[in-house]
């Protein structure tokens, strides 16, 4: 753990709370249709035109039954819309490599996987889709899904707010806004620093380059129809060949990946996402791209505290995020650090720590950093391979997924996600004095806390429920990469992400099965939907709630106590529910490892 | 009924506007824009030599081999730093197949560079990186390459490790990150290849 790595730490911590405030007072203006931005000029008639082709009334607001259906509708109509792109890729535009269609199971993973967020790909983007499937049919989804998560968070903001009060805002205005005054802009800007940083922006065919000095590889033979020809032996029969050239992946990356970030989407348009040179080409471009994963998520916190009239509760919020954020990177950076005694015995140089899966360019520490900051979002993008992490460092992207993602979290989803813990913690804290728990002067009732608990709920069996079945079944089995304690890991790892809308993976699970296809895109739906629909009720519920005043005994929700209890209480769920599971993969694998064990 | 009618159709409305502001207009802006102001960049860093022919991109390694150049690092993406292919190796701490590849490459690269058998071996030179396509090594492993491509070129160390220092990317702003050699310009440098940028 060197000094440059502290360096490092402290100015991305630095810089993530000087961005948090004016992050913060921007989204007041963005959720709130009433107040004026700078950008008016440019986007006013741009908003006006999009209602009026909408047939939306921008002042009609809607109760939380209404406000969830209108985002229903329109995730399930834009999911199908992105299906039917993937679908029939090969006859439409900008496909210069000529990609076939995805299979159905794939293509129904792939668009349920970008409509909620998640984008977990089970397939290479390189070597499968065309730019204009990419372009279009999941960069609208890093868009539209970003959107929805901020306009569900806003909603549910409004409820803590508002009292006695019907409404919740209008899904559309909310989804429009914030996709013209907030993503859109933000993105140009990002896309042309990133494009300055050396990542490309073009429409061109693949680039053959002629090598410097041709080498020769093995590989199977293949008979006149393309099948593996077999020698006597039953083994593939090999032949040498020669590469004089390599092939170069092109694309319009740059306007993809930002949104990719800022939006907390994370799929890649390389199948090696951020480590992919041309998708994070150096360390500054890791940088600024590390901060829009956690800055609209940190924005919000403020807007939190701004919008209840409380910055001290936003800032409680803020802290406790932020200390399970230092909690997972120092452990993260660590273990990587200290690399793998099993490779350190064959001859690899202890200094440099665990570089399987890992570029020279960002080194350890960013690679820690990285993976520590996308899965306290629900970001996903990887710019390491989680998988050849060591067993401790592995632990803490699984782990923070499975807490529910709710350090800064997805745009929108790391909030809401926040206040259902911030709500069981004021009820936990109700009952250990005895009184009626109360949140920013509302009384906490039985439906709220049924509604919260429903929230964890859903994630809780999601994750648990499809990787027992998948850990007992052929096809669950056959999908693994790893064996022994990492293999459970590869499997808990891929139903958690999915189900907690994150898109990382231990990407050496095969997931490309009609299996692994429907289930993790069946997790996706449920971590995603059946989450959302409790939360609203709550939303509902507290809008109606009346406010009544401060007393002596109503518990304040900010400073030590609060922050404390809020840390406890999420880290009790998370661990009841996760240890016992995550016993069996990553903790004994890190004792097995220091045996010296293999699999 | 006639909510969800006009709810219905408003969603599929917003799915075209949107698509074709987010999924048009804007990424034409940044196309255009990026091929105005970055053009080499935006079209992948090519090197390109005087004859005008692509030799490859200052940010995707190659492979290389022989006594002459320097290595890149063993790579997982396709058979070997396959730029249409990306990926690691994505085997675990405890894999068994990742242990034996190790040991392999641990043995090959001390003899190549004529390492005594205790000697450690730098890790990214034994180890696949997360991309399949990293342009560098660490400055390390590049100065353990040195003596033998001086060797095998005729030149003095003092004149490759000049070429290794020439080549390095020091880290961003001075702090972030850490440094690399670029294998591939450094090798492009050491056969003397003129290049530009296209």
């Amino acid at each position: 753990m060197q000094t440059s790595g502290w360096l490092q730490l402290a100015a991305y911590i630095a810089a993530l709370l000087a961005i948090t405030k004016p992050m913060g007072l921007y989204l007041m203006r963005v959720l709130d249709a009433e107040r004026k931005t700078w950008l008016d000029p440019v986007l006013k008639p741009l908003e006006r035109v999009t209602y009026r082709v909408l047939g939306v009334k921008p002042d009609r607001e809607q109760d939380w039954k209404q406000y969830t259906l209108a985002m229903l509708l329109f995730s399930l109509v834009s999911c199908l819309f992105t299906y039917a792109i993937l679908r029939l890729q090969r006859y439409l535009p900008l496909n210069p490599q000529h990609f076939g269609p995805m299979s159905p199971d794939l293509a129904f993973n792939t668009a349920v996987s970008f409509t909620t967020n998640t984008n977990w790909q089970n397939y290479g983007g390189e070597s499968t889709l065309s730019y204009f499937s990419q372009m279009v049919g999941l960069t609208l989804h890093n868009f539209v899904s970003a959107a929805v998560g901020i306009a569900l968070a806003a909603a549910l903001v409004r409820g803590i707010a508002r009292h006695s009060a019907r409404t919740l805002g209008n899904f559309w205005v909310d989804l429009v806004r914030i996709t013209y005054y907030l993503l859109l802009p933000i993105c140009l800007g990002f896309a042309v620093f990133l494009v300055s940083q050396g990542m490309i922006q073009n429409f061109k065919p693949y680039t053959k380059a002629r090598l410097l000095r041709p080498y020769t590889v093995s590989v199977e033979k293949k008979a006149a129809n393309g099948a593996a020809l077999l020698g006597a032996d039953g083994k593939p029969v090999m032949e040498e060949q020669t590469i004089k050239e390599q092939t170069i992946a092109q694309g319009p990356v740059a306007s993809q990946v930002a949104i990719k970030m800022l939006g907390t989407n994370g799929g890649g348009f390389m199948n090696a996402n951020a480590a992919h040179p041309f998708e994070n080409p150096t360390p500054l471009s890791n940088l600024v791209q590390m901060l829009s994963i956690f800055v609209i998520g940190s924005g919000l916190t403020y807007y939190l505290g701004r919008t209840v009239k409380n910055q001290k509760h936003g800032w409680a919020v803020w802290s406790v995020m932020t200390t399970l954020f230092l909690a997972g990177v120092l452990l993260a950076w660590w273990a990587e650090a200290k690399g793998n005694p099993i490779h350190q015995r064959l001859g690899v140089a202890a200094a440099g720590g665990n570089m399987e899966g890992k570029e020279v360019r960002f080194g350890i520490f960013n690679s820690a950093l990285f993976a520590t900051i996308t899965t306290d979002a629900s970001c996903g993008a990887v710019n390491s391979m989680h998988d050849s992490f060591t067993p401790l460092g592995g632990f803490v992207p699984l782990f923070n997924i499975q807490l529910g993602e709710i350090i800064f979290g997805g745009v929108g989803a790391g909030l809401y996600g926040m206040i259902v813990f911030v709500v069981l913690a004021v009820f936990i804290a109700g009952l250990m004095v005895g009184r009626t728990p109360e949140y920013l002067g509302k009384k906490i009732l039985a439906y709220d806390v049924k509604m919260a608990m429903l929230a964890l709920l859903v994630l809780c069996f999601s994750i648990l429920g499809f990787a027992a079945w998948a850990a007992v079944s052929k096809w669950g089995l056959a999908g693994l990469n790893n064996a022994g304690p990492h293999g459970l890991s590869e499997i808990l790892y891929a139903f958690s992400s999915g189900a907690g809308n994150n898109g990382s993976a231990f990407a050496g699970l095969s997931g490309n099965t009609p299996w692994y296809n429907t289930t993790i895109g069946l997790s996706m739906l449920i971590g995603r939907f059946l989450m959302i629909i409790p939360i609203m009720a709550l939303a509902g519920s507290l809008g109606q709630k009346k406010v009544s005043p401060a007393s002596a005994g109503s518990f304040p929700v900010s400073g030590g106590t609060f922050v404390v209890l809020l840390l406890g209480t999420v880290l009790l769920i998370g661990a009841l529910n996760f240890l016992p599971v995550l016993a069996l993969g990553p903790i004994v694998e890190h004792f097995l490892m220091f045996q010296g064990k293999l699999f | 009924m006639n909510n969800l009618f006009s709810e219905t159709r408003a969603a599929v409305l917003a799915t075209l506007i949107l698509a074709i502001v987010c999924c048009g207009l804007y990424p034409l802006v940044v196309f255009g824009i990026a091929q105005a102001v970055f053009p080499n960049k935006a079209n992948g860093s090519l090197i390109v030599d005087k004859n005008g022919v692509v030799r490859g991109s200052r940010l995707i390694g190659q492979q290389f081999s022989g006594q002459r150049y320097f290595h890149s690092r063993p790579s997982a993406a396709g058979k070997g730093y396959d730029a249409a292919n990306s990926g690691g190796s994505n085997l675990g701490p405890t894999s068994r197949a990742l242990a034996i590849v190790i040991k392999d490459r641990v043995a090959a690269y001390r003899k190549e560079n004529g390492l005594k058998a205790t000697d450690s071996v730098p890790a990214d030179a034994v180890t696949a990186s997360g991309s399949g396509l990293d342009p560098d090594i660490s400055v390390r492993n590049a100065q353990i390459q040195a003596a033998r491509v001086a060797k095998a070129r005729g030149m003095s160390l003092q004149e490759v490790l000049k070429l290794v220092r020439a080549n390095t990317d020091e880290p961003d702003l001075g702090f972030l990150g850490e440094p690399g050699v670029n294998v591939l310009e450094l090798n492009l440098a050491l056969d003397g290849v003129t290049t530009g940028e296209n």
